[in-house]
């Protein structure tokens, strides 16, 4: 298991389509449809038991999870290539992954703690 | 080329050109691909936003409905108008390059780059026709 | 059409200069010119000391790469008349040291594609009274597009990871590692895999495309880095899941 890049990849893979397939409908309902009053949002009792569902819990758990190491992988690409911040290199990489793991525990344990 | 003289890499005479910082606007391929990379940080935006709905819900309907609140000023509608358009993009560019990585072989043809593309596309079409769907039938 | 053209062409002596200059000349705008025709009416009428590679000036060796207006292209595939209007700035590859004007080193390329094993690696040779190894067309059509190559280096300068990080191994080198290893008369593909997964290896590359798009023989470099990453991580897991398991 020395090295993890694969697994990194294969993650950025995941999340990005995950976002790719289900970002764009998710956003145009929830952040354009719902602020313009096009559509009304869920109200607090159905939106509430819809998430306490097992499959949307596991739903709501790769849409959240997934994307973030997808942001996590490219992200510090990008800084690293792009502003060559090779000095930084494992800074970068801490607070990239980690952020993306620190999301991924907040989402499970909320998930949980709907139930 | 086993025995002869030592070949050094570090030849003094030899100009070495030194990548600048601003490589990336240097044509618009590179700017594109930029562009592209940052599609990544409205993904994260918007998860974030799921998250944070979803601790709303865990919270209670006050929270909830503050989160809506929140949702509905002209700085979030902003910033998911913004967020749309680059995750669209990055919908666009991922569907553009998935031929590249996944090389599909039936009965030993490569299947065209654009077909695998274009089923992508039906089946994000599908698949956003579901959700909305769902969503929009849970009202009660 | 005018008669004439201006070429800006690069240049740099090393005895007598610190740094690379310019230095514009006139040369006859015919309309079958290559930017290789007006270099080398240069250096027969103009100007011997310019310094420059060609060889075939039929777009197959791969000698002749330079960037032409800022894009790296195959200088005998490249027609004066589709860069007017002048002047035309004539510099040598990106990313790789300048030697003397428009001349580059690609030493570093070369032992990067030696550090892939570009040739066919079998556990056993078959003697040659059995006669030749077969291959049917499909099996060809997997690996020919990235046979296609003439190292002819305009993907490594269109690379802006390469410019960045000089130990990538670049387009290229990948692109035929994976001739090699989706040859079906190869067996070498677990050996590739290790020199490829390394920490400058394909794990490098985040896809920019650049490479495939400069390509002068559609090798699709960055086709074959991606395909090689599905590769390289589909093994990875295996390896995780079945450890004493099948290769």
């Amino acid at each position: 298991m020395r090295r993890i890049t694969p697994l990194l990849w294969l993650l950025f893979s995941a999340g990005g389509t995950v976002a790719a397939f289900l970002f764009p409908i998710h956003l145009l309902l929830l952040g354009l449809a719902v602020p313009m009053g096009w559509l009304d949002a869920l109200s607090y009792e159905s939106a509430r038991a819809l998430a306490k569902h097992p499959l949307a819990r596991l739903y709501l758990l790769v849409f959240i999870s997934l994307p973030l190491f997808h942001w996590a992988h490219r992200f510090r690409y990008t800084l690293y290539d792009g502003l060559q911040l090779k000095h930084l290199t494992t800074l970068i990489a801490v607070l990239c992954y980690g952020t993306a793991l620190a999301g991924t525990v907040m989402a499970a344990y909320t998930l949980w703690k709907l139930g | 080329m086993s025995a002869g003289p030592r070949y050094t890499l570090y030849h003094p005479g030899w100009y070495r050109r030194r990548v600048s910082v601003w490589w990336w606007l240097q044509n618009r391929s590179y700017a594109g691909f930029v562009l592209r990379e940052l599609t990544s940080v409205f993904v994260a935006f918007f998860a974030g936003v799921y998250l944070w709905q979803l601790r709303a819900l865990a919270q209670g309907p006050e929270a909830y409905a503050q989160f809506l609140a929140r949702l509905k000023t002209p700085l979030f509608l902003a910033l998911d108008a913004v967020a749309f358009v680059f995750v669209l993009f990055h919908t666009i560019t991922w569907f553009n390059l998935t031929p590249k990585a996944m090389v599909v072989r039936l009965r030993g043809k490569r299947v065209p780059d654009h077909v695998v593309v274009g089923l992508n596309y039906v089946a994000w079409l599908v698949v956003s026709g579901v959700l909305a769907f769902i969503l929009l039938r849970v009202r009660s | 059409m005018p008669s004439t053209v201006a070429l800006t062409v690069a240049r740099y002596r090393p005895e007598k200069e610190t740094e690379p200059t310019f230095q514009t000349y006139e040369v006859p705008l015919r309309k079958d010119w290559v930017v290789l025709d007006a270099l080398n009416h240069i250096k027969d009428t103009l100007d011997g000391s310019l310094s420059f590679r060609w060889s075939c000036r039929m777009g197959v060796c791969g000698s002749c790469g330079m960037k032409v207006n800022g894009k790296p292209k195959l200088t005998c595939a490249a027609f004066l008349s589709d860069h007017l209007p002048g002047p035309i700035r004539v510099e040598p590859l990106d990313y790789f040291p300048i030697m003397r004007d428009l001349v580059v080193d690609l030493t570093d390329f070369m032992q990067k594609l030696k550090k892939v094993k570009p040739w066919i690696i079998r556990k056993e040779e078959r003697p040659p009274a059995e006669g030749e190894y077969l291959q049917t067309p499909d099996q060809l059509d997997a690996y020919k597009q990235f046979s296609m190559c003439i190292n002819c280096m305009l993907c490594y300068s269109a690379c802006p990871i390469y410019g960045l990080e000089p130990g990538f191994i670049g387009p290229a080198a990948i692109a035929l590692a994976q001739r090699y290893n989706m040859d079906s008369r190869d067996e070498g593909a677990a050996e590739r895999l290790r020199i490829l997964s390394e920490h400058d290896g394909i794990w490098q590359c985040t896809f920019v495309g650049e490479c495939t798009k400069v390509c002068p023989k559609h090798v699709d470099p960055a086709g074959a880095i991606q395909q090689y990453k599905l590769t390289g991580a589909t093994q990875w897991l295996k390896s995780l899941l079945l450890p004493r398991g099948a290769r």
